[in-house]
């Protein structure tokens, strides 16, 4: 290991290099165009012993990775809201083929109006596309989570794909302090890619991307689901034995001060830094405030949620994205887990951030205040409430 | 014509009298046992791997229908890394609207990325998985269910794209067109574009009995009086040098167009129940037109 000062891309595009995948299939979108650059410069100088394909299109970039993992290598991309848009139809064909392809994002707004900031929408709008999905704070998660997807992934009771996504500009553009593990120790953590079923091999020819009939398909999507549901425990597993190996422990849900908060705050992404130091003054004052931070949202941890939801009067769920027409993504998966509870807490959401829109613990403070005066007349009134939004300006 | 082994099994979905099926046939049995297929959306994908049964006896990949070529690319990456690229060939099977249309940009990436992949268009003139409907791929006047003629419509509106012309504006290693009539002069293009260091690509007319409404033990008199009337030409170039077109079978006398658009359905509006000599002509004249620009 090595302490570097990085970028959250190239925290990516290291994490992806010391698991050395054989073919990188990538295209350029604002923010995350430092993950192909930087990457195409450890192939360009031998650091990295893959093909670095220049493709035309995102569409392509997953198509090629497609290709690549079912002929039987480890593949790479990253990409970005549009971008990522634009790969739909193909992420759910990966997983579909369960092929456990990793991809890097960075969470950029969805047009329109066309926008290169911050918010979660574009990953939230993959959140049933079959991939695991993995949520860095920092850049050093960023890393981490690559290496940890891969092993994820690639576990026979899994094959699926995972994103890692990392907040635009917050993580993909700031340079931090990050221990990058050597080599060897992530050899050591993630053995050669060796594809169990997905080969395209003429000594044993297999079909791969079949019709699936009315008579097949549902049996199809079962088994992602069992393995969605198997992977659980295998991230468990992953994330102990990184712990073991690089001494940094990793849960689905992260808690901080939340095991005697009466309001707990679900969050996710970068704005975690923002929120602890939040609730560290708010504490000084007196309010018992926590958060819990879900680094993992598909597989969804609905357990983990449930055995945390049982102390606190309030969640206050802060999605940086909203499903237009309803709620934030994870408040709906949030309360959808919480409806088996006996006694639930009381739940609210709140809709920060969009488009890049700063985030400041002054946002948290108001948020804490409103969660306050639900706990205080033990009801919500208003369910969705948008915080630091201009409604001066709408006309 | 076919070798020992088959290579795409019999008992597939694909109807009695498909130049697709046939086409495909001739190609993976030249092509022969090293050799893995790429596939996009269409009518031999859907009618060759119905799980949990598959009429391949080589690898087949299917991914989407817009990116046969990308897929493909991938595989060429991943052997080459894998070491294991030699003596191998990727062999695409598209449609022409995996190809001509919905396919177009991923195909031209692929092109200039220089990827050591035959892309052979098997070309039935429409969406015939969908049921017939036009594409860019349709020739002028031809019935489909979406160019249907009408009071103020002759049919399909639209030249057709030349396709084969905008791959070889790529200069790639090879490119050639073909039809399943003069299987020696396909699979001879077929052992040219595999044997090139890069991109090679085969235009081949495929016609389609149920599309075009022809019975289908017309098949091969219907492909061949394409090429005998000058509608379908066969050529190939080189060394992505398109100033040496070659023409690889010379019509010295060229049937009337009217000889084959007789034999199909989909222009019998053109005869019946009045004789469109007007639209007949014009197609007439553009192969003329073709012939002599061509210096054919």
């Amino acid at each position: 290991m090595a302490w570097r000062i990085i970028e959250g891309n190239q925290a990516l595009a290291i994490g992806a290099k010391l698991c050395r995948p054989k073919v990188i299939a990538s295209y350029p979108i604002t923010p995350s165009t430092h993950v192909p650059e930087t990457i195409s410069e450890f192939v360009a100088d031998g650091e990295l012993k893959a093909d670095f394909i220049n493709v035309e299109s995102e569409q392509s970039a997953i198509s090629a990775c497609i290709g690549a993992q079912a002929t039987g290598v480890r593949t790479f991309t990253a990409t970005a809201s549009q971008g990522l848009a634009l790969m739909h139809e193909m992420l759910y064909i990966a997983s579909g083929m369960r092929l456990p392809i990793v991809i890097g994002c960075a969470n950029r707004a969805l047009s329109a109006p066309i926008n290169i900031w911050c918010d979660h929408s574009d990953t939230m709008a993959e959140r049933d596309a079959g991939w695991l999905q993995f949520y860095a704070e920092n850049n050093q998660e960023a890393l981490d989570l690559v290496l940890q997807a891969y092993k994820i992934a690639e576990n026979k009771e899994v094959l699926l794909p995972g994103m890692i996504a990392i907040d635009a500009y917050t993580l993909t553009h700031t340079f931090e302090r990050v221990d990058v593990p050597s080599q060897a120790e992530v050899d050591r953590f993630l053995p050669p890619y060796k594809p169990l079923y997905a080969f395209l091999d003429p000594e044993k020819p297999i079909t791969q991307g079949s019709f699936g009939t009315p008579e097949h398909y549902m049996e199809f999507k079962y088994s992602q689901q069992k393995a969605m549901e198997a992977s659980k425990e295998i991230i468990d597993q992953v994330f102990k034995e990184f712990d073991g190996k690089f001494k940094r422990r990793y849960h689905k849900i992260e808690k901080y001060k939340a095991d005697d908060a009466e309001i707990l705050l679900l969050i996710m992404g970068s704005m975690s830094g923002t929120a602890k130091d939040a609730v560290d003054r708010l504490r000084e004052k007196g309010i018992k405030v926590g958060l819990a931070k879900f680094t993992v949202f598909r597989p969804f941890p609905a357990k983990e949620l449930i055995e945390i939801a049982k102390r606190p009067k309030v969640l206050a769920v802060v999605d940086r994205n909203i499903s237009l027409g309803h709620k934030g993504a994870l408040f709906s998966d949030a309360t959808s887990a919480l409806a088996s509870m006996e006694r639930r807490p009381l739940t609210v959401n709140f809709i920060i951030g969009l488009g890049g829109r700063d985030i400041s613990p002054q946002n948290f403070y108001e948020i804490v205040e409103k969660s306050e005066k639900i706990l205080k007349k033990g009801k919500v009134e208003k369910e969705l409430e948008w915080i630091g939004v201009k409604k001066e300006m709408i006309p | 014509m076919i070798e020992e082994t088959e290579f795409l099994a019999p008992g597939h979905r694909m109807c009695a009298g498909c130049g697709v099926a046939l086409s495909a046939r001739i190609a993976v049995n030249t092509a022969g046992k090293d050799t893995i297929v790429v596939s996009p959306t269409g009518c031999m994908e859907v009618t060759t791997t119905q799980y949990p049964e598959t009429a391949w006896r080589v690898p087949f990949l299917h991914v989407a229908f817009e990116n046969a070529a990308s897929a493909a690319s991938g595989i060429d990456s991943a052997l080459k890394m894998l070491g294991k690229r030699e003596n191998k060939n990727i062999l695409v099977f598209a449609g022409d609207g995996g190809t001509f249309d919905i396919g177009l940009q991923a195909l031209s990436g692929m092109f200039e990325r220089g990827h050591k992949v035959t892309f052979i268009c098997n070309d039935n003139e429409a969406y015939m998985n969908t049921g017939i409907q036009r594409c860019s791929a349709t020739p002028y006047g031809a019935w489909t269910t979406t160019s249907p003629p009408g009071k103020y419509s002759i049919g399909e509106s639209k030249p057709k794209k030349p396709i084969a012309r905008i791959a070889a504006a790529h200069c790639i290693p090879y490119v050639a067109t073909a039809t399943i009539a003069y299987v020696a002069d396909y699979q001879k293009k077929l052992k040219k574009a595999l044997a090139v260091d890069g991109p090679s690509f085969i235009h081949v007319l495929a016609p389609c009995p149920s599309g075009w409404r022809f019975a289908s033990d017309e098949l091969i008199e219907v492909s061949r009086l394409a090429v005998q009337t000058g509608v379908f030409v066969l050529w190939e170039v080189e060394n992505g040098e398109m100033e040496n077109l070659k023409i690889t079978k010379k019509i010295p006398q060229r049937k009337p167009v009217e000889e084959y658009l007789k034999t199909q359905g989909r222009f019998k509006h053109l005869f019946k129940p009045v004789l469109r000599k007007d639209v007949i002509g014009q197609i007439q004249a553009e192969i003329d037109k073709k012939f002599e620009r061509f210096g054919l």
